[in-house]
């Protein structure tokens, strides 16, 4: 008995031994061995799997680990890996969490590895480059992709409403009357009885297909709700974009916006705040309940996934300006300043950054890779999946899209956002009661 | 009471001297089998708790090492209209779900002591409480969905109108807490039913003889002699109850606006989301102090530490 104990003991500390030899021994090669590289969208991880194989066949002596984890887990998981030092070497980047990460020093600069490797930030579609510099004038990441808003609609009951696909790519919206944005989606609303939005005796408490999709509220951002129509009213969520130090909640032409959006619900052409909370808009929207949802251009492959579901794209309408606005974001893949091989890590990330590899997730057709070149083949390859994706693409070359808000606090600016747009859109108050949370909103920049 | 401790005085000096000696050489091996669960308590309980109570007095935001700004974090809570909302939101939720899990655990309880002697029925009511928490609130978030929740369908199919369960303010927190009452009643009335048992049955005999009524047997006999376990039970629950955060991380998120933003999403929220541990740590620690509280109110009051069967 005492002779057993003794040798698993001493088995026990063989093991002890053993694993802090590993822990002791990488440390002195940053440039070689297993590097591990983290995403959250589980449809981009074949494309950048496909990469690593690659990257590793030109790079024999370093290996990628890809790990996907869903959007929920991912930023909570980096946080506790930050703080523990066993954060991914790379891994995908947003623009809403970088500065955090860049004020609590978490991210390597890239500016000497891009002026040593020679990296042209040109080749990336305008601006993209630009969002990842911080407010000390350092380059945290490499853009990957990029995406824009456009109206997904169900063809056929456009078709049973006689609203043409022509249409339905020419609306305009004025936050007055709604324009024929609004026109159209009251006459693509029907009630149980089959009357329309537009017609008399609509009976809006018994809405068996809303015109318009809702997704929630929006919180600060509105990225796919409300950003679109507020884009073209000279509005800007903050003074300047990036590194905005205020908020601008409380501006008439803003709070007008929302109170029309807002008055869709009131009216029956959208779904109520409180019937969204569970199934997603876009499985509604599959289900037949709403026709047309504003949405990302990183759900065209969920939209026109669905069986027996026919899809339209049409571009955001024009608003007050006269033009289209969308919402403009950008990814990237950003290196933890802890990593024990920081060059393999910079060869990777240049490597992502590069056409050889965004051409390969172009080729998925999931997402609008950063690079020009690799952009337009990925509209091709949507095309040959017979979906036509330029209502999101035309925005980029017509130059009619605004920044994702960047600037610092953006957790609490969306603890304080997300309960009051709430409030408003689910009409329990009018938007002028956004100019309160503004206040609170820019008393976090003092 | 008194004679108990008369008899016992004279007991306790007689054996003093011997079991003092024995003691001591006692004592290693007692801290040996002691030693588990007090590591235990000090790695996972003491520890962090002290830590918390230290954190609550300073800035700390994970990353990087916390600067210490006296009360402030304190100060700013007592003006902080989210952190009364959650007290409010929480007592709301506690009261539902503690009157009615009692309530009904008394009633399953009684059930079980006086009608189902099977095992099979007792085990069965104890099911809900095998499901893990987040199983439970995500299977009722799909059954009481609005767009293709089943329950909606029936509530349809017999003419009223849907109802938004986890949507609407009005009743994001009784819809959670009558899943959680649902899930954890089997067990309260398992508590409740041990202690069921433990009543001596002449009393029901005597009290039968004298022609009690049921109404009055239970009132006069059962509820009395149930009360020290009735105050366990209670003190267990209310302080379940007050931490709960499973449900709602699951299905509302704090929301609709704050209606559902109960103290300890509140907390995760502030600490993890927001990255601000310094405040989170301070509603922490008065979240702690407001549960001791109510515990020793309730063991006060209730004299759940005595009995009535001497």
């Amino acid at each position: 008995m005492k002779k057993k104990a003794l040798t698993s003991l001493a088995a026990a500390a063989a093991a002890v031994l053993a694993l802090s030899a590993c822990g002791g021994g990488g440390s002195a090669e940053a440039g070689k061995g297993e590097i591990n590289y983290w995403l959250w969208d589980a449809n981009q991880l074949p494309a950048y799997k496909q990469c690593a194989d690659d990257f590793h066949k030109a790079n024999p002596d370093i290996t990628v680990k890809v790990t996907q984890r869903g959007w929920d887990d991912y930023w909570g998981t980096l946080t506790n890996g930050f703080v523990a030092g066993t954060a991914p070497d790379v891994f995908t980047d947003h623009l809403g969490k970088y500065p955090e990460f860049i004020k609590n020093k978490q991210l390597l600069a890239l500016d000497d590895a891009v002026k040593k490797d020679n990296i042209d930030t040109s080749i990336y579609n305008s601006g993209l480059a630009d969002l990842w510099v911080g407010q000390d004038g350092k380059r945290y990441g490499l853009p990957k992709d990029w995406d824009t808003i456009a109206l997904f609609y169900n063809t056929k009951l456009a078709a049973d409403a006689g609203v043409t696909p022509e249409q339905m790519a020419n609306l305009s919206w004025n936050p007055q009357d709604g324009g024929t944005y609004e026109k159209t989606i009251a006459h693509l609303t029907v009630d149980k009885n089959g009357k329309r939005g537009d017609e008399a005796g609509f009976d809006k408490n018994n809405v068996a297909v809303y015109g318009l999709g809702l997704n929630g509220s929006g919180s600060g951002q509105g990225q796919t709700e409300w950003s679109y129509l507020t884009g073209t009213t000279g509005w800007t969520h903050t003074d300047k974009n990036p590194w905005g130090k205020h908020f601008n909640y409380d501006d008439a032409k803003f709070q007008e916006s929302i109170d029309w959006f807002a008055g869709l619900v009131d009216k029956g052409y959208m779904p109520k705040l409180e019937t969204t909370v569970g199934a997603s808009m876009a499985d509604t929207f599959a289900a037949g309940k709403s026709v047309i949802n504003a949405n990302g251009s990183w759900m065209i492959g969920q939209y026109t996934g669905y069986k027996d579901v026919k899809v339209g794209i049409a571009p955001t309408p024009t608003g007050v300006d006269g033009k289209r606005a969308s919402m403009y974001n950008g990814l990237a893949d950003s290196i933890y300043a802890g990593t024990k091989k920081p060059d393999a890590a910079i060869k990777w990330v240049e490597y992502l950054g590069s056409a050889a590899c965004q051409d390969v997730v172009a080729a998925k057709a999931v997402v609008f890779p950063a690079i020009k070149t690799s952009a337009d083949k990925a509209v091709e390859a949507f095309k040959a999946k017979g979906v036509d994706v330029t209502p999101f693409s035309q925005q980029v070359k017509d130059g009619t899209t605004f920044l994702y808000p960047i600037a610092d606090n953006a957790a609490k600016v969306d603890g304080i956002m997300k309960p009051a747009m709430d409030a408003v859109v689910s009409g329990k108050a009018k938007a002028s009661s956004l100019t309160q949370a503004n206040d609170q909103v820019n008393a976090l920049f003092k | 009471m008194t004679t108990l401790t008369r008899n016992a005085s004279p007991a306790e000096h007689a054996v003093r001297r011997p079991l003092k000696r024995r003691g001591q050489s006692d004592l290693k091996i007692a801290l040996f089998f002691i030693a588990p669960a007090m590591i235990g308590f000090l790695v996972f309980y003491l520890v962090p708790t002290l830590r918390g109570i230290y954190l609550s007095f300073t800035e700390y935001s994970i990353l990087g090492d916390p600067a210490w700004i006296g009360t402030a974090n304190y100060e700013a809570i007592a003006k902080d209209p989210l952190f009364w909302n959650a007290l409010a939101v929480t007592s709301q939720y506690v009261l539902i779900n503690i009157v009615l899990q009692t309530a009904l655990a008394l009633g399953l309880a009684l059930l079980m002591h006086r009608v189902a002697k099977s095992t099979w029925i007792r085990g069965a009511l104890l099911l809900p409480y095998l499901m893990a928490n987040v199983i439970a609130a995500l299977l009722w978030f799909w059954l009481l969905d609005y767009q293709i929740g089943i329950v909606n369908y029936f509530i349809e199919s017999i003419g009223l109108p849907k109802v938004a369960f986890f949507g609407s303010e009005e009743w994001a927190i009784p819809t959670q807490a009558l899943i959680n009452t649902w899930r954890h009643m089997g067990y309260t009335a398992l508590l409740l039913f041990a202690g069921l048992q433990s009543i001596p049955h002449h009393v029901y005999e005597v009290a039968n003889l004298d022609g009690a009524s049921p109404w009055q047997t239970f009132r006069k006999i059962t509820v009395p002699l149930l009360r020290p376990v009735l105050v366990l039970v209670l003190i267990v629950t209310v302080i379940g109850s007050f931490q709960v955060f499973d449900t709602v991380a699951v299905t509302t998120l704090g929301g609709p606006v704050n209606a559902s933003r109960v103290l300890q999403f509140y907390i995760y929220q502030k600490a993890f989301t927001e990255s601000d541990f310094g405040y989170g740590s301070a509603l922490a620690v008065i979240l702690f102090v407001i549960l001791a509280l109510v515990a020793f109110i309730q063991m006060k009051f209730l004299k759940g530490n005595e009995s009535d069967l001497d």
